[in-house]
């Protein structure tokens, strides 16, 4: 039996926000198949965290009018500081659910590199968005969220790098969340061709307390034989979203993609960061880092999918729990029957900063395949009390040897954030949330 | 002149008493080697001195010029001019060894008065010259797949560069090369003079070759049993330990059977 669920907006009104954006046929028709799925296909079950009396169906508003940005100076301090104003050549700011500024250097433009958000590359590049847009990746009927999605799309960006071209320079986006009233329902897709190179950072920042909406992200890579992406996220969305984040990369033969995630919101998260090695010799690189805190919930899951002969995939979680916070890291590597030679390996370890923190470290090896190698290791513990012990015999106190302990926890992956900027916000959010 | 005084301590690791009853004065200008076999109290000594977590003091008294060590957190010892060159340094993951050291100078300076960028990287340079350290150790994380010689030229370097007061090693000599030995040694000499006092804690006659003493003492059974000069060392590496065993009427030198 299935239950309808009664969802926020009605065919009819999903139909009317298709129309005045001038959207064509085939993505009204996928708006108008997705609404309908979405009041039948159950949730998503995140593996150790029950999700059934989350939020993630209502919200004040669909969309909400803001302002566009005529220059960077008017961007707010905090902002600003995320940006490397003079220097970054390539750029994409979205204000809500507006997008507020495009900066694209000549040098992309003329090797034909598509960057722009996501409404006008539906219009604009319709072909290649719907060749990719939840097809290979995500799929609209996957549950109730990702039909959710792909009926409420109302953001996000499209990257395409055609064959064999290099982009040198990352391409940076900023999603600025500065409206209470605001839901995010932000696809990005990014398609590396073949024997193409992007490295793509993200930063989503509420610069708001508290937010009433909806946080439901998805975001796909599909990278083609031989290309390489590099995919940088800085997430810091307010207390009072429900967010379901879902980047999800499919790679071809002898892809490889590089995931460098600094999960901080303050929301309560679900998380699913997945990888399909879908070609022979595909590799994937999958790090994050997350602080929980508050009456925080969160379910961080990362898996790497083994599809391809000699595919390779390295999950590495590193998250800090402190007050109350409730997480949940699932660590996932499934090799496949035929993919021979596939490696999986994987470390998550929590760190603990409270009695009251809570904190779960699962890693799974699902292998269908004998001649494989697979390796796991997972921790939760505390701040060990003889580095603690060594750091404050050179004088240093207490709270800054365990400033340092953490900040050193987390490092593997905000050192591998590509773009200096975000790094620095990254190791600043961190600051402010473990002291 | 500074003094450490330390009276009567005795000290517990899991309520097993491992010191009982030790009494040393180190002044500052001072080197003073504690020498005996092992599991006689040496290392535990050290630990207790800097606050090791494990370590219980359960009687006795340090002081450094009149100030009561035993109510002090770490830090706080480190900042009263405490320092000890650990026998198993800790390794700290994603810590650079001079983002440490410079926390570490800036700990014992006022806010505002922070050692600058520039300065400190003079320092840090000359320093791991001075001890024939690659550049690169700088920049790796604290300890961090170090060598056992790496570790240890690495809490001279420490050592060098924080300056205290009175510092502790704790066979800092254990595994080092000849060359390793020779290197550690001469950052010890460096620091040698009116403002700094020495315990060098080791087995072996061998690091005193290089560190001359100004005395030395022999521990057994957890309390120091005979204190003399430079010459004792030699006569213990000549002669071994019986004789003091023979001469204090002791069967068994370690704490266990005390």
């Amino acid at each position: 039996m299935t239950v309808e669920t009664k969802l926020a907006l009605s065919a009819e009104e999903v139909s009317s926000f298709s129309q005045s954006n001038n959207e064509p046929t085939w993505f009204a028709n996928l708006r108008a198949t997705a609404i309908e799925k979405a009041a039948e296909l159950p949730m998503p079950k995140p593996d150790k965290t029950n999700i059934t009396k989350w939020n993630f169906i209502e919200f004040p508003a669909h969309t909400v009018e803001s302002e566009a940005f005529n220059s960077l100076d008017e961007l707010p301090a905090e902002i600003k500081e995320i940006i490397d104003i003079e220097g970054q050549e390539n750029l994409y700011i979205q204000r809500n659910n507006t997008p507020a500024f495009l900066k694209v250097s000549e040098e992309l433009q003329s090797q034909g590199v598509i960057f722009t958000d996501i409404l006008t590359a539906v219009r604009e590049h319709g072909d290649l968005v719907q060749k990719y847009f939840m097809t290979e990746a995500v799929k609209v009927d996957e549950h109730k969220l990702s039909a959710y999605h792909a009926a409420l799309v109302n953001g996000g960006v499209f990257v395409y790098v055609p064959k064999n071209v290099v982009v040198e320079k990352p391409l940076q986006v900023v999603f600025i969340n500065d409206n209470e009233e605001a839901s995010l329902f932000n696809h990005v897709l990014v398609v590396a061709d073949s024997n193409s190179s992007v490295t793509y950072v993200e930063t989503y920042v509420s610069t708001v307390e508290q937010s009433k909406g909806q946080a439901n992200l998805i975001e796909e890579v599909v990278a083609l034989d031989n290309a390489q992406v590099t995919f940088g996220a800085v997430d810091v969305l307010a207390k009072g979203f429900t967010t379901y984040v879902n980047r999800r990369a499919h790679l071809k033969r002898d892809a490889k993609i590089e995931w460098a995630l600094g999960l901080m919101n303050d929301s309560d998260t679900i998380s699913e960061n997945i990888t399909h090695l879908v070609g022979d010799g595909s590799l994937a690189n999958s790090k994050t880092v997350v602080v929980g805190r508050g009456e925080q919930k969160q379910n961080f899951t990362t898996e790497i999918r083994h599809w391809g002969k000699n595919s390779e995939g390295f999950i590495l979680k590193h998250g800090v729990m402190k007050e109350s916070a409730q997480t949940i890291f699932n660590g996932i590597g499934k090799i496949e029957h035929g993919a021979t030679k596939a490696n999986a390996e994987q470390e998550s370890r929590v760190l603990m900063l409270s009695e009251n923190a809570r904190g779960d470290a699962n890693p799974m090896l699902l292998i269908d395949e004998d001649d494989v190698m697979a390796g796991h290791a997972a921790s939760v513990g505390r701040v060990d009390p003889v580095q603690l012990y060594y750091l404050m015999s050179r004088g240093i106190s207490k709270a800054e040897a365990e400033r340092l302990i953490i900040h050193g926890f987390l490092a593997p992956v905000v050192n591998n954030i590509p773009i200096e900027s975000v790094q620095a916000q990254l190791t600043k959010v961190i600051e402010g949330k473990v002291r | 002149m500074s003094t450490l005084v330390i009276k009567d301590l005795h000290v517990s690791i899991e309520d097993k008493e491992i010191l009982k009853g030790l009494n040393l004065t180190i002044n500052t200008n001072e080197i003073h080697a504690i020498m005996g076999p092992n599991g006689t109290g040496k290392s535990t000594l050290a630990s207790a001195i800097m606050g090791h977590p494990k370590y219980e003091v359960t009687q006795g008294t340090i002081e450094i010029d009149g100030q009561n060590v035993l109510e002090m957190e770490v830090d706080e010892r480190a900042k009263a001019g405490l320092f000890l060159a650990m026998q198993y340094p800790s390794e700290i993951s994603g810590v650079t060894n001079a983002d440490f050291i410079r926390s570490a100078i800036n700990a014992r300076r006022e806010e505002g008065n922070e050692i600058s960028l520039m300065k400190f990287i003079r320092e840090l340079d000359k320093t791991m010259d001075f001890l024939e350290m690659d550049q690169d150790m700088a920049q790796r994380y604290l300890n961090e797949g170090f060598s056992g010689g790496e570790k240890k030229r690495n809490e001279i370097l420490q050592l060098m560069m924080i300056k205290p007061t009175f510092a502790i090693l704790d066979e800092i000599d254990s595994g080092l090369d000849i060359d390793a030995l020779k290197v550690v040694a001469k950052g010890i000499n460096e620091m040698r003079g009116e403002g700094f006092g020495c315990i060098a804690i080791t087995h072996y006659q061998r690091l005193l070759n290089y560190i001359t003493p100004d005395h030395v003492h022999v521990m057994m059974q957890g309390k120091v049993v005979k204190s003399g000069g430079p010459e004792l060392a030699q006569r213990l590496e000549a002669e071994g330990y019986d004789w003091i065993k023979k001469e204090l009427g002791i069967e068994d030198e370690t704490v266990e059977q005390a």
